[in-house]
């Protein structure tokens, strides 16, 4: 029996099981689980839908974005200014829009220029939002902060499983298009990309504005379970900084690797960082330094490194096998 | 009004000398080792925590940075031989090595912190030194500030002298310039990249200490200093040293007028309105070439 072989020749139908058997899984998980279980896993999906739009563009083009959580806060905001107003559902699209105007108009004055801009311009972002939110509330509402109505926490897990599903499905379709070409021949080399016809700044703008959208979106649907938020509270940096580790842990250039990085630290992040805050964060630290000096392409790099790898070794054994075989005939 | 704002622009001129010590650090280490280094505001968390240490032991913040200096100074550079170096040689384009930099730089900074907060906890540490009050021109100043003022001028002063005189000097210019020619003339690049990153961090430590004779500091001051610090740089031009500088105290001046007239809250988003309109008008920032 060749594991190998099997594995190569069946994978569309073994990918496609391993899929079922995870949707299955997430399904099902509310009939056995307690809440607590089903918490651990809405947060591990939001941050699922984090590190998988911020590759989509900082993975790609190569510009690093340093704000999710500009997004991701404006996601929750919306749902606390409107949830009066409106249905939870029709507050997600719209979160999504808010962020996406936000993203525009951000990659409009920034994106133009050199990708060094555009990183520092992003990094100090989710500070300006915090302030500048904090100074508009106190102001025009006379307030700090919003209580948020909880809804059920497995209406939030599905809502956030559709989601991912809506936002792994559009990367994946994005990376494998002419506009995920273009996005790559940008990261590659941006002045060829031009010289080759490809409008640079509006494909970036406009893969930067898609990667907020769903960012906010998230945000929308994290709201409900934060309760009560505050600036403070919605644009915390950790939102940023998150899904920055786990794309790079798991590597930026495969769809799955972002994907193993956000259900490891997002596990990881939700079961210790209670109890451990600063030794979970040195940790954290450490590892990036490490993958990134030692796995440039994160977990997903490992993979054909291995195959290759252990690919020698089985075909050397083999052959090391028929050798012996026409030795002793 | 004028009695309010010439006050206010003074402090700032000496807020911003702060400033600009700790943007031309940073603008020292882009521009030379093209690592934008946001472990920076790390840096002067921990030149004013050693600071606030040193002087519990009895040691004049004023000799601190002789003993912090060459120790920031060692990391920095272990940093930049170490870390940057290997990441350097495997990147496949400049491009590439920025952004692993950065992100590398990234996981720095946590691990600084967060050394920082385990061994020091979150606590406020006020260390004023030279608290009192002063009159001079008519106006009342506190003691701590002209003297930080005079110390950030005179390093800033240096370090600009340093640059454009001497033989070393040269050799990180033309590092920066072209690392490849530079090493053919005989530049031993390596050494001069280290040599610039852990200049770069022993400014940031001084601005930490002068930091610590104002104000109570903690382990999380680091982030927003390196906003403060990114911000600054882009104003004066990425890689501009002198021109850091100016937009540092360009930066300390917008701030206590933000401050002092208008809204304390509203100096970041203020200095966020000023970068908007920079990147829109003129990219290379206020001294930048090209």
């Amino acid at each position: 029996m060749d594991i190998t072989r099997f594995i190569s020749t069946h994978r569309k139908s073994l990918l496609v099981g391993f899929l079922v058997l995870i949707l299955i899984f997430i399904i099902t998980l509310p009939l056995y689980a307690g809440e607590s279980d089903v918490r651990v896993l809405t947060t591990v999906l939001i941050y699922v839908v984090l590190a998988v739009s911020w590759a989509l563009f900082s993975g790609t083009t190569g510009y690093m974005s340093l704000a999710p959580a500009a997004f991701f806060g404006l996601g929750i905001y919306t749902m606390a200014l409107l949830q009066k107003e409106l249905p939870f559902f029709l507050i997600i699209p719209i979160g999504g829009l808010v962020a996406f105007a936000f993203a525009l108009l951000i990659g409009l004055v920034t994106l133009r220029l050199r990708g060094i801009y555009f990183t520092i311009f992003t990094f100090g972002l989710v500070v300006f939002m915090t302030e500048i939110i904090q100074y508009l509330e106190t102001r025009l509402y006379n307030r700090h902060g919003w209580d948020i109505t909880p809804i059920d926490s497995e209406i939030l897990l599905y809502t956030i499983f559709g989601l991912v599903v809506v936002t792994v499905l559009a990367a994946y379709f994005i990376r494998r298009s002419r506009y995920g070409l273009a996005l790559l021949s940008i990261g590659g080399n941006e002045e060829a990309a031009e010289h080759m016809g490809i409008n640079t700044t509006r494909t970036k703008v406009l893969i930067f504005a898609i990667s907020s959208a769903f960012m906010g979106a998230a945000g929308v649907i994290t709201a409900p379970s934060l309760i009560y938020v505050n600036a403070n509270i919605a644009f915390s940096l950790f939102y940023s900084f998150m899904p920055i580790l786990m794309a790079v842990f798991g590597g930026m250039g495969q769809l799955y690797g972002q994907i193993v990085g956000a259900v490891i630290f997002g596990y990881l992040e939700k079961t210790l960082r209670a109890q451990l805050y600063s030794y979970f964060m040195l940790g954290f630290g450490i590892i990036l330094v490490a993958v990134i000096f030692f796995l440039p392409n994160g977990i997903a790099g490992l993979v054909p490194m291995l195959q290759e790898k252990l690919g020698g070794v089985i075909r050397r054994l083999r052959k090391g096998g028929q050798g012996e075989q026409h030795a002793n005939t | 009004m004028a009695e309010r704002i010439l006050p206010l622009i003074i402090v700032g001129i000496f807020q911003g000398s702060v400033y600009g010590l700790l943007a031309m650090g940073l603008s020292l280490q882009y521009g030379v080792c093209r690592v934008l280094n946001i472990t920076h505001g790390e840096f002067v968390m921990l030149g004013a925590v050693l600071t606030f240490t040193l002087s519990l032991s009895g040691i004049n913040p004023l000799l601190a940075p002789v003993i912090i200096g060459p120790l920031l100074f060692g990391l920095g550079f272990l940093l930049q031989a170490t870390l940057f170096r290997g990441l350097k040689a495997r990147a496949p384009s400049p491009a590439a090595f920025e952004g692993n930099a950065l992100l590398a730089a990234f996981g720095v900074m946590y691990i600084i912190q967060y050394i920082a907060r385990i061994r020091w906890g979150g606590r406020l540490m006020p260390s004023y030194y030279l608290a009192d009050i002063v009159s001079f021109l008519g106006m009342d100043f506190v003691k701590n500030q002209i003297v930080t003022f005079a110390i950030a001028l005179a390093l800033g002063v240096a370090v600009y002298l340093f640059l454009s005189r001497s033989r070393m000097g040269r050799a990180i210019r033309a590092t920066a310039e072209d690392p490849g020619t530079a090493g053919l003339m005989g530049v031993n690049t390596n050494m001069i990249l280290a040599f610039s990153f852990g200049l770069g961090a022993l400014l940031a430590g001084t601005a930490g200490t002068l930091v610590s004779m104002k104000t109570a500091v903690r382990t999380s001051m680091g982030f927003s200093n390196t906003v403060i610090a990114l911000i600054v740089v882009v104003l004066g031009g990425l890689g501009s040293v002198p021109g850091s500088f100016v937009a540092g105290i360009l930066i300390g001046i917008v701030s206590m007028l933000v401050a002092g007239l208008w809204e304390p809250v509203l100096t970041v988003p203020v200095y966020y309105a000023m970068l908007m309109v920079l990147l829109l008008v003129r990219p290379t920032g206020i001294l930048g070439k090209k």
